[in-house]
């Protein structure tokens, strides 16, 4: 095997190897290698296949942006694989198993590579224009081809069993990014005695100075400079360190997200442990010290494996102690890759030339070169680099005086460093929507007018060369404790064999190649050409945002770290626009791809939502009740009995309960105490019905419009004294009608005394329903007189019941003699058991929501937000006698004189029988006119209700349907798969029309 | 997220805190009865929806519970300032978007 490692560089741990597998094959590296950098360590370039052309690919970078080495990771555990991650990115321990990714039936001989030769056929837009037609094609041939071919890595089917933290963190000061000009931000700051955050997204602090290993900073080496710059700032008590970190975006008011990595690059990861952590930071100041993104050359070729970036090739070096190739061509613009051919000679590799596009560069560089014996190939362009599955040789060409290639040569070698420039790192900023100005001198964006309490240091306002990092990342520390009041002392390093830098910007390389076949990618990950780009501008495409759809540009997992400014170069020229003119899409939080897990944090099993259950649950669970969860509440659905299932059990609880006594735990109702001497006023204004006249210890239903006139909420509603209202609301509307009333009462009426309070949890409410409703309580009731005379149906009292304070209701939701019972919650579960007791003399049913919806359905009671769907008014659902007419106002009344409210062809609400009793609809359906064929038939409304009702033997249903009252005894349509249900239009109340069972 | 000062607590706290409420300063009619079915229309449908500074209610939902009136424009998300229902609108040339007005 290979060895691509060099004595005496880098920072991996020497002492200690490690082993893992990358496609089956085992690997060693060292402790602090990545992936891609122990497979480089081996030779070991060829590391994926591209999405669209499934082109061979190798790392092209040495971090986080990297496009192109994408690899599936595992731990030996179900649910614990995770695709697309970045071999760059990623850190090797003892048994990490890796493996490559869009390939079939192996990495270096993959089917899908025809891609590749087809090419033309899969040119930008191709979506568009091969998907359109015959229309037939859709569902079977290409919809299947999309999907297969889409997406790179596999996801894991399992549940992830990782554990996600989450943490909230307030600072004055967080530096994004711990390079030379985050450490020396960091040092005045802390120095200061700021309470100073220090993020950066890699193992160790450093940045790119730990790949400038011969710069010297006061004297010490870079990587000692920055030893002694951690080891000042971890001594300090105001200072944390955040590494294997990413700030992934910046929201509003200084909150800046922040995922770190904890235990990915560990071999043993203890129980529990959590995997990542997501950070919540409020900053007073924030400085973004995130350095530049380096860009690549446009050139034939330029995604084969072994071509990357010099900056990276010269991050393998010195951090990794690796060589990308024994011997190598630099191709570049930028001064920057001089440095990286210096470091690789001096490190052993040969470099067989230099090849910079520019005609002059500085003699320095020139001469430092030829010290090295390194051929200087001036004013010449890259025509082609050749090789498949590896980088064989680059084709270099002058270029004449009117840029023209001429007399092209091949150069051997087994990696290409190039270097396009480098684009500042503003996504973050970007994420603040702080202006980017283009900077006509360097070729790029650079950050402008700021929104939030931010700094920009370093590479990132477009400074190159260590000091120029270093004085700016102090600067903008004493900008950030000036904005803090807090007073800087005076800090000052001093760089020695510095190297700055500058270059120049170029669209793709001059060629002389055919243009047909000549590919010069953009974006690597998504396989866009600088000639996909053209084409989409020639195809009309004007707007970046376009091109970008059009090309997909920039929309990789990536998210154009290195395809955006390449392919705006290349927009720009096709369009004959400058630069600034055709703009840039927009950068968008995460920063890099950031798992679901740390999105999600704790929130997931039983964390993942409230789950609220009343007093009375417990009984429920320890009798075998089957739960449906309604809003946030966990509700007894039905109590089955050994065998029955839902429809067997819910036929048996109605009965029993007609027949006999059902009891129904009703606590997750919505209450409100409406208290105060403007109480009856505030309900008349709130509510249709009127007020003023109804007598203590009587309740009436109550009905809560929308100021629009459609319903919002119903409820029976008990007058406890002349000041006092017990409210109900259903289940799932207590918090909305409350925040309802308190708007109207502190922004409308705050003349009116009256105060509002939530007690739906401060009361346990039990129902009894059936004949011998009335015969189970009287025993237990006391102070209180039950006869029909004294205590009519809709009336309300306060007593105690099983020796319990009580506010005692006659009120029914299913036809029967009922009564509801409230009881402090605390009690709840008491006074239901002594009521069971009771009711054993009566056969006492216990029934659940779902036999609940059955006996009110049967009745015709109204859910509100099953039966209506807010564009339904009270005249829609039947329920003008719930209006008081004579009140002036109330909120919704007006509306309801609106000419709309008043056509005469509005959806109604009807009931609804099948010719076939024992159909039982669908709820949702649609209905259309008996007999319509057409296809699309008109929709006249929809089955809102559907039950099997045991009382009546047959089936029965609600429905809303345009001019349904009109309809009454007519016949409507359902159509279904394969059969049309034709349907009578009734009433809604089917059972006990005359209401003879409630009045006993 | 968002940082906004109840003038009631008289604290400035995370948006998560807080419910939006609709627009500001947009009374309801004493008698509704007695306007047209345009100007009733108006009330309850028709907003600004500007660009720029936005006077807007909101509840300090999670906290006092208490409807107040903010300023907050709506090109950068920002609170100008907040004030207590019932005051008037306030002259905010003089502020800038931050949220300790």
């Amino acid at each position: 095997m290979a060895d691509f490692r060099v004595a005496n560089k880098g920072r991996v741990n020497r002492q200690k190897t490690v082993s893992f597998s990358f496609d089956g094959k085992t690997y060693r590296g060292f402790e602090g290698d990545t992936v891609a950098s122990a497979l480089l360590a081996n030779g070991v370039h060829l590391m994926g296949r591209s999405f669209k052309y499934h082109r061979p690919r190798g790392p092209v970078a040495a971090g986080s942006e990297e496009p192109n080495a994408l690899i599936g990771t595992s731990r030996k555990s179900k649910g614990r694989f995770e695709p697309n991650t970045r071999a760059t990115v990623q850190e090797i321990y003892e048994g990490l198993d890796t493996v490559s990714q869009n390939k079939w039936p192996s990495l270096s001989f993959d089917i899908g590579e025809v891609n590749d030769k087809l090419y033309r056929f899969f040119s930008a837009g191709f979506y568009y224009k091969t998907f359109m037609w015959p229309k037939s094609f859709w569902d079977k041939v290409y919809e299947p081809f999309i999907r297969a071919a889409a997406g790179l890595g596999v996801s894991p089917t399992e549940i992830d069993p990782d554990v996600y933290a989450s943490r909230y963190l307030h600072c004055n000061l967080l530096i994004v990014g711990g390079g030379s000009a985050g450490l020396s931000a960091a040092l005045t700051a802390a120095r200061a005695g700021a309470d100073v955050v220090l993020v950066d997204e890699n193992r160790e602090l450093g940045g790119y100075l730990l790949s400038e290993d011969t710069v010297s900073i006061d004297g010490k080496s870079s990587v000692d400079w920055i030893a002694a710059a951690r080891a000042e700032l971890e001594g300090l008590d105001n200072v944390r360190i955040l590494t294997r970190t990413t700030a992934i975006g910046y929201y509003h008011e200084n909150m800046v997200a922040l995922a770190q990595r904890l235990t990915d690059h560990m071999a043993v990861v203890a129980d529990n442990a959590p995997r990542e952590r997501m950070w919540r930071v409020r900053a007073g100041e924030v400085i973004l010290a995130q350095g530049a993104l380096e860009r690549p050359l446009m050139f034939d070729g330029n995604d084969r494996p072994g071509v990357m970036l010099a900056g990276s090739a010269q991050t393998y070096l010195n951090q990794y102690g690796v060589l990308v190739g024994k011997t190598v061509t630099v191709a570049t613009c930028h001064d920057s890759a001089w440095y990286a051919a210096f470091d690789l000679a001096d490190a052993g590799a040969k470099v067989a030339a230099l090849v910079d596009v520019r005609t002059s560069v500085s003699d320095a560089l020139v001469k430092a070169a030829e010290q090295r014996g390194i051929p200087v190939r001036l004013g010449h362009t890259v025509t082609h680099a050749k090789g498949r599955l590896r980088v064989k040789a680059l084709r270099i060409a002058k270029m004449n005086g009117n840029g023209k290639p001429e007399g092209a040569t091949e150069i051997p070698c087994e990696a290409v460093l190039m270097s396009g420039g480098w684009t500042p790192s503003l996504h973050l900023f970007s994420h603040t929507k702080g202006s980017l100005i283009w900077d006509e001198e360097s070729g790029v964006f650079l950050p402008g007018e700021k929104t939030e309490n931010c700094h920009i240091a370093g590479a990132g306002r477009g400074l190159w060369g260590q000091q120029n990092a270093i004085d700016d990342g102090i600067a903008a520390a004493k900008a950030a404790l000036d904005s803090l009041g807090q007073a800087a002392a005076d800090a000052a390093f001093s760089v020695g064999e510095d190297r700055p830098g500058t270059g120049i910007t170029m669209k793709e390389l001059p060629t002389d190649a055919n243009s047909a076949t000549a590919r010069a990618f953009t974006d690597f990950q998504n396989d866009v050409t600088a000639k996909d780009i053209r084409l989409a501008v020639r195809e009309g495409m004007l707007s970046i945002e376009h091109i970008k759809r059009f090309t997909t540009n920039g929309m990789a997992t990536d998210q154009g770290k290195m395809a955006n400014m390449n392919g705006l170069k290349v927009a720009s020229d096709q369009l004959g626009r400058p630069a600034p003119k055709v703009g840039l899409t927009t950068f968008r939080p995460p920063y890099t791809p950031t798992t679901f897990g740390t999105f999600a944090g704790y929130h997931k099993d039983e964390l993942f939502e409230v789950t609220r259950k009343t007093p009375i649950d417990s009984w429920a669970e320890e009798n075998g009740a089957a739960f449906e969860p309604v809003s946030l509440w966990r509700r007894a659905w039905y109590f089955p009995k050994a065998g029955e299932d839902m429809h067997a059990a819910v036929a048996r609880e109605c009965a029993a309960t007609r027949q006999s006594l059902g009891m129904f735990d009703a606590s997750t109702l919505g209450k409100i105490e409406v208290v105060g001497p403007d109480a009856a006023e505030f309900m008349n204004r709130m509510y249709t019905n009127p007020w003023t006249k109804l007598g203590n210890d009587r309740c009436r239903y109550g009905l809560l419009l929308g100021d629009d006139g459609f319903i919002r909420d119903d409820g029976v509603i008990g007058r406890m004294s002349q000041d006092r209202f017990h409210v109900t609301t259903t289940t799932g509307g207590a918090a909305r009608v409350l925040t309802m009333m308190e708007h109207y009462l502190q922004t409308e009426w705050p003349d009116l005394k009256v105060w509002l309070t939530s007690t739906t949890e401060q009361w346990a409410t039990v129902a009894l329903n059936g004949p011998n409703a009335r015969k189970v309580l009287e025993p237990l009731v006391e102070g209180l007189d039950l006869s029909a005379e004294n205590f009519p149906h809709m009336s309300v009292a306060e007593c105690r019941v099983a020796g319990f304070e009580s506010r005692l209701f006659r009120i029914s939701f299913t036809g029967e003699l009922g009564f509801e019972v409230n009881v402090p919650s605390q009690h709840g579960r008491a006074l239901w058991e002594a009521l069971h007791a009771e009711g054993q003399k009566y056969d006492v049913c216990v029934y659940g929501t779902e036999t609940m919806h059955v006996l009110r359905a049967e009745k015709g009671y109204i859910i509100v937000g099953q039966d209506t769907d807010g564009t339904v008014t009270p005249a829609d659902a039947g329920l003008t006698w719930a209006i008081g007419k004579k009140k002036p106002d109330f909120v919704g009344k007006r509306s309801l004189d609106r000419p709309d409210m008043l056509v005469p062809n509005r959806k109604q609400l009807v009931g609804l029988l099948t010719e076939d009793p024992k159909v039982v609809l669908e709820e949702g359906a649609q209905i259309v006119e008996t007999g319509v064929k057409s296809i699309p038939a008109k929709m006249i409304g929809h089955v809102t209700s559907s039950y099997w009702s045991a009382a009546l033997g047959r089936s029965i249903a609600m429905a809303v349907i345009e001019g349904g009252f009109e309809r009454d005894g007519k016949t409507v349509d359902i159509p279904m798969p394969g059969i049309t249900h034709t349907v009578k239009v009734t009433g809604t109340n089917f059972y006990d029309p005359d209401g003879s069972r409630i009045n006993v | 997220m968002l940082l906004i000062h109840c003038p009631y607590c008289g604290q400035t706290l995370p948006e998560v805190e807080f419910e939006y409420a609709g627009e500001a300063h947009i009374e309801r009619p004493e008698d509704p009865s007695s306007l047209n079915d345009g100007d009733w229309k108006d009330y309850l449908f028709t907003r600004r929806n500007i660009r720029g500074e936005h006077a807007e209610q909101w509840r300090h939902a999670h906290g006092c519970g208490r409807y107040f009136n903010a300023i907050r424009n709506t090109v950068t998300d920002k609170f100008v300032t907040t004030y207590k229902m019932g005051e008037p609108r306030p002259d905010t040339s003089n502020l800038k978007g931050d949220s300790d007005g």
